[in-house]
């Protein structure tokens, strides 16, 4: 028996680098708009800066539909439950974007009644920084998301 | 600089009020906005009242309740309350009312507590329904119970929190964790037993429509 010469293009690659290319290229994020970082994050998924160029473009408006959480804005301490049950209605894996100062350490509202850091609620992969951030600058947050995502090993 | 031009208040407002309240009850003060005027305690519920129902009046609409706290010094609190006269569109047909804006001025000591050990001042909810939400930003943020109030809670603070955060002697930040979990508004039967009624309600309504008789056909049709 002689084996058939193969017809067309063949790549060969593992199952683990396979899976974890197909996570990263369509990363679905919840739609979670806190504040005016919310403005620059639909900049982000509208068409001048068209993140469905990096597979992330379906905002969904379930989080049992999403894999990624942008978090966009200060989180008052009223909100921070809200986030964490959002957030663990996700389904694994899931990751988290904090976007902006206000998401990642408070920003200009060091009081009472904002979280200083969503860290402290949900673990956070990327923060982004600005006030607001540039679109652009979220679009770098999500390529940077997608290398840790590309990195991950299923056996780890 | 110059000195604002200084907004009269109403004779007419003045006139009304004093003759069908008590002279004392209402004491006019400058103001550079619109008509401004204190008005003692005990006397707010019967001026409002004369306010919104009397025919030249008919200040019917309740803008905003909001507070000042002047702390450290005494009377601490000042609840501030704006209403508004909507004109003739508005008006009961019997009475001739002028479009017009007014602001009322109630001084709360912080020395005479009373519900809840806190500053009190008389609820107007029984005369506008919408003090209801405005009254509970008040009692929220100013820590000030409104006698009378059917419903008084927290309304923008999470339900647990203590203090009153815009009280000047309130701290800016209060450096400690934040919550990250919340009691469901439901309890686990509660939630079984609404889920358990919408399906029967869902089968029931199935039930019923398969028993609706097909409509005979007709040459119409």
């Amino acid at each position: 028996m002689t084996l058939e010469e193969p017809q067309g293009s063949i790549l060969t690659t593992s199952v683990e680098k396979m899976v974890q290319w197909a996570r990263r290229s369509a990363i679905w994020p919840v739609t979670f708009g806190l504040a005016c970082c919310a403005i620059e994050m639909m900049a982000m998924a509208a068409g001048r800066y068209d993140v469905a160029r990096f597979g992330a473009e379906v905002f969904r408006g379930s989080p049992r539909q999403s894999d990624l959480m942008i978090v966009a804005g200060r989180l008052s301490r009223k909100m921070a439950p809200v986030l964490r049950r959002i957030y663990d209605q996700m389904p694994e894996p899931k990751w988290v974007i904090s976007m902006g100062a206000c998401a990642s350490c408070g920003g200009v509202f060091d009081n009472y009644a904002i979280v200083q850091g969503v860290d402290q609620i949900v673990p956070v992969d990327v923060f982004v920084p600005g006030c607001p951030p540039r679109p652009e600058a979220l679009i770098y947050g999500i390529v940077q998301l997608q290398r840790k995502i590309d990195k991950q090993r299923m056996s780890a | 600089m110059e000195t604002p031009v200084q907004i009269p208040f109403d004779a007419q407002v003045l006139d009304l009020v004093r003759e069908r309240v008590f002279a004392d009850a209402i004491e006019p003060t400058p103001a550079v906005d619109m008509p401004t005027a204190y008005v003692a305690r005990e006397h707010l519920l019967a001026v409002c009242e004369t306010l919104r129902d009397h025919p030249a009046l008919q200040f019917s609409f309740l803008v905003e309740i909001t507070a000042a706290d002047y702390h450290p010094a005494s009377p601490r609190f000042e609840i501030v309350y704006h209403f508004a006269c909507l004109g003739e569109a508005f008006a009961q047909p019997s009475g001739a009312a002028v479009p017009r804006r007014l602001r009322l001025k109630v001084r709360v000591p912080d020395n005479d507590l009373g519900e809840q050990s806190l500053p009190w001042a008389h609820s107007l909810t029984p005369l506008w329904p919408a003090a209801n939400w405005l009254e509970r930003e008040v009692f929220d943020l100013f820590g000030v119970a409104f006698t009378g109030h059917p419903d008084l809670r927290r309304i923008l603070t999470p339900d647990d929190w203590t203090g009153h955060p815009l009280r000047k002697d309130y701290p800016v930040q209060v450096r400690k964790d934040a919550a990250s979990w919340s009691p469901m508004q439901l309890t686990v039967e509660e939630f079984a037993a609404n889920v358990r009624a919408t399906r029967a309600a869902s089968a029931a309504a199935a039930r019923s429509r398969a028993d609706e008789p097909v409509p005979a056909r007709t040459d119409k049709d």
